[in-house]
């Protein structure tokens, strides 16, 4: 249960995080979210699902995997189909068919991925949209609007979001308008109740703007937070200095949400860190290129080395790609204009993240994560010296020492 | 494997074919369809997603344009193509080409057939097939044949002779090539029925083809043109009237429910299941109703004038939109329209 409270705290946000175990060594953390649409134990990877449906996979397939949390992305959604139909559709849940828990974006992260379309002001990103050219505008009040009309578990607040590279005052601007974004957002909220908003920290990879957002936003009222703006084009070095910064001084009894991460050494690493959600299109992605994601890197399925290679994947994989098909067979079929190859990809790839936050976690619970993350960093490199040295530094700097 | 008939009327036949597959305990419907497939999957489809579907047909159809150049993996897997696609409790057909994707015509020559797979084109004298046959290990497979005579506008009574007299060679090939297989005895061959469009040649080959010791008969040539007209149609009740009775009549290139219901009428019992394809790959769904009714007067009174039944049995409708440029049938509807 969380730490006996402050006697003159205000804070009424529920707590949805209950903290099950914690590493000894680390910031590591094993919980379970307690949302809406059922529990769910963390650390957690969310696989991605934009407008409505996991590319390559149905709701019933991710449901079969054990996901009981996905993303659904507001950008896309917003413009089409648009919250008026999904409404009708009883919200975002009966839309994809999908009971469990959703987590929607604000919207915001695609106005970077997608600038050319878009112009950032006080009042919100105005943008151009791809469908059908007209120009709109996201405001905090209008992104909390859309996420309540499709009823996702965790809904994010509008932030004004800046690429890593970006250096100078624009890095200052974007931080301090979203904690006025957060604001906004708190008060546009209709559903607290039904729909725990999360805040993004921002701030770049400046650590004083950083801890000036993390000293705001950790004084409102929300249920969780997500460390915002990293995961772009930073170095590893500067990257794993903001996240760890961040987890320092956020909550311990709120969940801490690392948006777009991510591959494999990065999950764990940031698990180490004290994070407790993790979301990337990598793994969806990477399948629909041929490669699968394994325990020591990955496989190019389409190359000639696999093509009499009649072992499945991976042999301790338990997902229904795995238990069927050989790597000689997914090659085949790569070969082919059968897309059904890139479903079972899809399939194994998000099987292989579940399985693997779902190891990290026991291995927290059973008071072993610092080993855990030895075999885990051995398997993946082999030799200590190729180890990348900023996993090596940040796992040193909360207590685990590597080879 | 025994052909029972149940039932014959109209042209119809109506039965089960028993003890099929190796382990000769299978059973199938006639008439029936064949499970459409890509390089040995169904397309775009798992195995978990196949099985949300309700009655999957007993046979999946394998394409050998699909298969062919995997060969040589194949033969060193040595347990069979219905393993290695993860089907090993299918039975399996394998016909030679891909019913959706024509191939180029003018590369059958006396000696050789060629099928087109992703990378290119593959050609196969009879003992080449059968040793690809040997390391794929179908129930059924389409023998060597030289389809082209129905390629041209115009079938000129020159080449569908040919068509004929090559494939009953292949034939006689591919039979005495599997005399010498042991891996072969448990796989039937399909002889394939040629001739065009020329009544003469069809019955020859349907007379020749059947004195043969075939598993059963493909009629091949009368996708498409041939299909839609009433000669095409005549000269496929010939020549299925020449074939025995005991041994299942199979027809290339004919997946639409209406093509379909006329080649029951005139004595087909096997068909492809490629049109499902098709129209996915227009964005179209199936919407089509196949109830029967009984009393078809009664019922026909009973609804406020409009024809239902009759609607489906019209020549189809050419629609054209802007989002599909291919042609749509009566049974489906475009989902990308806005009204959906």
């Amino acid at each position: 249960m969380a730490a006996a409270a402050n006697p003159a705290s205000l804070e009424s946000a529920p707590r949805i995080l209950r903290l099950v175990a914690e590493c000894g060594h680390s910031r590591a953390r094993a919980g379970e979210l307690r949302l809406p649409h059922g529990t769910v134990a963390t650390p957690v990877f969310m696989p991605v699902g934009t407008q409505a449906t996991m590319k390559g996979i149905t709701a019933e397939q991710l449901d079969a995997l054990g996901c009981r949390i996905c993303l659904g992305n507001t950008y896309h959604l917003g413009l089409r189909p648009g919250p008026e139909l999904i409404q009708k559709a009883h919200g975002l849940h009966g839309f994809m068919n999908w009971s469990h828990n959703l987590l929607t974006d604000s919207g915001g992260f695609q106005m970077v991925s997608l600038v050319s379309l878009s112009e950032v002001t006080e009042e919100g990103v105005r943008f151009r949209s791809p469908y059908d050219g007209a120009v709109s505008l996201l405001s905090p009040e209008k992104s909390v609007e859309i996420q309540n009309a499709l009823g996702s578990d965790i809904i994010m607040q509008l932030d004004d979001v800046v690429s890593s590279t970006v250096t100078g005052p624009r890095v200052e601007e974007a931080m301090y308008r979203s904690i006025r974004w957060l604001d906004r957002c708190i008060a546009a909220h209709r559903q607290p109740d039904k729909q725990n908003l999360f805040a993004i920290i921002q701030g770049g990879l400046d650590a004083d703007l950083r801890a000036t957002c993390l000293e705001e936003m950790t004084k409102r009222d929300v249920p969780g937070f997500a460390i915002g703006g990293l995961s772009g084009g930073e170095s590893k070095g500067q990257f794993w200095r903001m996240v760890a910064l961040s987890t320092s001084r956020l909550p311990k009894d709120k969940p801490r949400y690392l948006m777009g991460v991510g591959y494999a050494t990065d999950l764990v690493v940031c698990v180490a860190l004290g994070c407790d959600m993790f979301d990337c299109v990598f793994p969806t992605r990477t399948a629909r290129f041929g490669s699968a994601l394994v325990p020591t890197g990955n496989l190019q399925l389409k190359k000639k080395q696999y093509e009499k290679d009649f072992s499945p994947i991976d042999p301790e994989c338990t997902c229904p790609t795995c238990q069927k098909h050989s790597r000689a067979f997914l090659h085949a079929l790569l070969h082919s204009d059968n897309t059904a190859a890139l479903h079972h990809l899809t399939v194994h790839n998000i099987a292989y993240q579940l399985q693997l936050m779902s190891a990290v976690r026991a291995s927290i619970v059973e008071k072993r994560f610092p080993d855990f993350v030895r075999n885990f960093m051995n398997t993946m490199y082999g030799d200590p010296t190729l180890y990348p040295p900023w996993a090596t530094e940040a796992l040193a700097s909360v207590g685990i020492t590597l080879g | 494997m025994k052909l029972s008939l149940i039932k014959v009327g109209n042209g119809c036949r109506l039965g089960k074919i028993k003890n099929l597959g190796k382990t000769r305990d299978h059973t199938m419907d006639i008439p029936g369809c064949l499970l459409y497939t890509k390089t040995g999957s169904a397309p775009h489809l798992t195995h978990h997603t196949l099985h949300n579907i309700h009655r999957l047909p007993a046979m999946a159809q394998l394409t050998l344009s699909s298969l062919a150049e995997h060969h040589e993996v194949l033969t060193e897997y040595k347990e069979g193509v219905g393993k290695f696609i993860g089907m090993p409790e299918s039975l399996l057909y394998c016909s030679l080409h891909d019913p959706v994707s024509p191939c180029p015509a003018g590369y059958v020559t006396n000696k050789s057939v060629s099928v087109w797979g992703a990378g290119g084109r593959v050609e196969m004298t009879a003992s080449k097939f059968m040793a690809i046959q040997q390391a794929l290990q179908p129930d059924w497979f389409q023998c060597l044949s030289d389809g082209e005579a129905s390629c041209a506008e115009v079938t000129s009574i020159k080449r569908a002779r040919k068509s004929v007299d090559r494939s009953l060679l292949f034939l006689d090939s591919c039979l005495q090539l599997q005399e010498k297989s042991e891996v072969l005895q448990k796989s039937l061959i399909i002889g394939v029925i040629e001739g065009g469009d020329v009544m003469e040649e069809r019955l020859r080959s349907a007379r020749e083809t059947a004195k043969r010791p075939v598993g059963g008969f493909l009629l091949d040539g009368f996708q498409g043109n041939l299909m839609a007209t009433e000669i095409g149609l005549h000269l496929l009740s010939s020549v299925t009237a020449e074939l025995p009775e005991d041994k299942p009549r199979l027809i290339c290139g004919v997946s639409r429910p209406d093509e379909v219901l006329e080649c029951v009428e005139r004595g087909v019992d096997l068909f492809e299941s490629f049109f499902p394809y098709q129209v996915t790959e227009r964005g179209c769904a199936l919407t089509f109703s196949f109830d029967f009714q009984p009393n078809p007067e009664e019922t026909l009174w009973q609804q406020n004038g409009t024809q239902e039944e009759i609607k489906y049995l019209d020549q189809t409708e050419k629609i054209k939109t802007t989002d599909c440029t291919q042609e749509m049938t009566s049974f489906e509807i475009n989902l990308k329209e806005k009204n959906q």
